[in-house]
């Protein structure tokens, strides 16, 4: 039987995945990657604890996550093409514009 | 009535505030005619006021309250009783004279306009200081008339410093200065004597606060007595506050003549004539007074005996004749203080502005050892200083007889004989330096022709204006008896004793002996031509007298050079060391922690996603360390 503990272990483990892969990773797509990463396992989290608490918030909550990552995403690639068409990389090592 | 005293006191704040909107630029003759005019008005309404005074009593006005805080409430409010009528026409009249008479004195000064302004503005803080039917607006105008004086003694202000032997004042800003600071001292006594007033009766209304003295324990009045006389002796500049005076003829001589002469300077006699229920219940204070107002008198009068400047002269006598004011005030004969106050203002006022004549002609060459002969060219000024000079030096029938002579009879009569022949001494002084002055000036060799000057006299509607002063100087002593009879009214009656009474003919005889005594003696030194004595010159007593007994120079050397030298290690070691050094260290740790952290500012978003999870994990960590605590 799997339990409320094992998909909050799986949520856990893909968050940090997550995390890793923003911090390790230099390439613009792959942080985005990242970030859907963790948008998903947090997503895991909410439903298994909503159905774990026959409370349907949770999901409805997953449900929003999905939607606002949706539109990130469709936002966030329309950018990332202008800076690849600006700058020929998305290499982050490469925008240092703000250094202090 | 209520107009004719609002008229008197914002006239010249009028006139002020409308010479004020042309204070920077260059000269405009009507700006002169028009302030002039309305210090006229003020003068008429004064001189009205005193008429309806005089039949109907005192006239009080409240404008509007000023302070309302708490129990404490101080009104604008105005009192004219007979005394502050007495002052009001005074002021008002000199104030004119010296208006009209500056038209001509300052024509070729850059700031005509300017200096106009600030007369106006003096006159103005003046009727507050005697109209106010408190002790708080008396104190306004007060500090009103400090700054004007402080602004027209340094009216020169761009002139340098010099030193002391070439300048006995160093320069017209530094002695405006000497002057605000040691009015400040004097002011923060008087303050305190406020306060206390306002501790012990609650109040500050000049009534209130003389019914209520009774209530006081003796010390308490001793005390405060004593503080308020404190301010009076700045404003007076009696001993030890008394070098701003000599110091503040620096300012132009129109100036000298109504502030430093007729109006702020009595400003102390007025206060001490104002608060006479207070000592007239504190009789030491008050022989206190009389002592130090007798000493100041012979003081100043020994210091006019050898100076050389024609304007310093004056400005001892004027010191000299504030300690007769303050020795009739003390004694208890208010109403004799202000007779000779009254007097005073018109015969010095005369003397100054007479002054003013031989300085202009004499292109502001002051020493009197430079002029000589001028009587020739200079008739009318001549006649005018003569007079002025014989009222001082109180020769039957002029002004100053009658006060002078009245002061000594009432030193006679509370049998202090010791401020008597003092002051009866001061009185052969007078006579002397007054006519030593009169002498060198317009009798004697014409010696400024050696150092090429052209004297001229002065134009006919100044010699005009300074006429009332003149008739004044004459006949204002024949008004003694009901001068006495009219301010008497509000101040105490004096009364002579019967012993007195048989002795005022042996007293007026000695005094004019002593009188007559000097003007001949100066007559025989210095009428034919000036005979200069090496040897007296050189002695000490001539020095100790022509240097003002040095107390310039010690207190330079005891308080200033010492006090300069305290702020210099204030500065240095304490401003720079500590407080300075505490804000700049703040900013040095904002500023270099600031730079430290510059180094997190990669530009890098791998960078700050870093420190970003960073602060997500320990913020994490900080809320599991809390959770596992509650």
């Amino acid at each position: 039987m799997v339990g409320l503990n094992e998909y909050l272990i799986l949520s856990a483990i893909l968050f940090s995945i997550g995390v890793v892969g923003v911090i390790r990773r230099k390439n613009l797509l792959m942080l985005f990657f990242a970030t859907e990463i963790m948008l998903n396992a947090a997503n895991i989290a909410f439903a298994a604890i909503s159905s774990y608490h026959n409370d349907l918030t949770g999901q409805m909550f997953a449900f929003f996550i999905v939607a606002v990552a949706a539109s990130e995403v469709a936002v966030g690639l329309g950018l990332l093409i202008l800076i690849y068409k600006k700058y020929g990389t998305l290499d982050l090592d490469n925008f240092t514009v703000l250094k202090g | 009535m209520e107009t004719l005293v609002y008229t008197a006191l914002f006239a010249p704040l009028v006139s002020s505030l409308f010479a004020a909107l042309f204070g920077m630029t260059p000269k405009r003759q009507f700006v002169g005619i028009v302030t002039s005019l309305l210090l006229f008005v003020s003068f008429v309404s004064s001189a009205l006021l005193l008429d309806y005074v005089m039949e109907f009593g005192s006239i009080h006005v409240t404008m509007m309250d000023w302070i309302v805080a708490g129990d404490m409430s101080v009104p604008f409010g105005f009192n004219v009783d007979q005394v502050t009528a007495v002052m009001m026409t005074v002021v008002t009249l000199v104030s004119t004279v010296v208006h009209i008479y500056s038209n001509g004195y300052m024509e070729h000064d850059k700031g005509f306009n300017r200096f106009f302004s600030y007369l106006s503005a003096f006159v103005f803080s003046m009727m507050v200081l005697v109209m106010s039917d408190n002790f708080l607006g008396l104190f306004i105008g007060w500090e009103g008339v400090g700054v004007c004086s402080w602004l027209l003694i340094g009216f020169w202000y761009h002139k340098e410093d010099v030193g002391r032997d070439v300048n006995p004042s160093i320069s017209p800003a530094w002695a405006a200065n000497e002057a605000f600071i040691m009015n400040r001292i004097a002011d923060l006594g008087m303050l305190v004597g406020i306060f206390l007033i306002y501790w012990n009766i609650g109040s500050l209304q000049y009534d209130v606060v003389f019914s209520h003295l009774d209530g006081l324990s003796h010390g308490m009045l001793v005390a405060i007595g004593i503080f308020l006389f404190i301010g009076a002796m700045g404003k007076s500049a009696q001993f030890p506050l008394h070098t701003w005076l000599a110091d503040a003829m620096e300012g132009p001589t129109p100036v000298s003549a109504l502030i430093h002469a007729a109006t702020m300077v009595t400003a102390g006699v007025y206060l001490v004539i104002r608060a006479n229920p207070l000592y007239d219940m504190i009789p030491e204070v008050g022989y206190f007074i009389a002592a130090l107002g007798t000493f100041v008198a012979i003081f100043a009068a020994s210091m006019a005996l050898v100076n050389r400047d024609l304007k310093r002269i004056i400005a001892y006598s004027t010191l000299s004749q504030l300690g007769y004011m303050f020795a009739a005030a003390g004694l208890g004969a208010y109403w004799v203080a202000l007779f000779h106050l009254a007097a005073h203002a018109f015969f010095k006022a005369l003397l100054f502005l007479g002054a003013g004549n031989v300085m202009h002609a004499m292109h502001d060459e002051l020493d009197i050892f430079k002029m000589g002969g001028l009587k020739k060219i200079m008739g009318w000024t001549y006649a005018y200083m003569g007079v002025a000079s014989l009222a001082l030096a109180g020769i039957w029938p002029l002004a100053g007889f009658y006060s002078k002579d009245t002061i000594l009879e009432v030193a006679f009569n509370e049998h202090t004989y010791g401020i008597w022949f003092i002051l009866w001494l001061t009185a052969g002084l007078t006579a002397f330096y007054s006519f030593r002055l009169v002498f060198l000036t317009f009798w004697s060799d014409s010696r400024y022709k050696e150092f090429g000057f052209h004297p001229h006299e002065v134009q006919k509607y100044v010699l005009w204006a300074m006429a009332p002063l003149a008739i004044l100087a004459v006949v204002f002593g024949w008004y003694k008896d009901s001068f006495m009879e009219f301010v008497t009214r509000t101040l105490p009656l004096y009364e002579m004793s019967e012993h007195t009474h048989h002795m005022v003919g042996v007293l007026i005889a000695v005094t004019t002996l002593v009188a007559v005594g000097g003007i001949v003696v100066a007559y025989l030194m210095y009428s034919r031509r000036l005979k200069r004595n090496e040897k007296i010159e050189k002695s000490l007593p001539y020095r100790v007298l022509s240097n003002q007994y040095y107390i310039p120079i010690f207190y330079e050397k005891a308080f200033s050079k010492p006090y300069a030298e305290l702020s210099d290690i204030a500065w240095k070691e304490i401003d720079m060391q500590v407080v300075d050094a505490t804000v700049d260290g703040i900013a040095h740790l904002v500023e270099e922690s600031g730079d430290g952290a510059r180094g997190m500012q990669t530009g890098n978003l791998s960078d700050y996603l870093k420190w970003m999870a960073f602060g997500v994990i320990a913020l994490a960590v900080l809320a599991v360390f809390v959770a596992m605590k509650s």
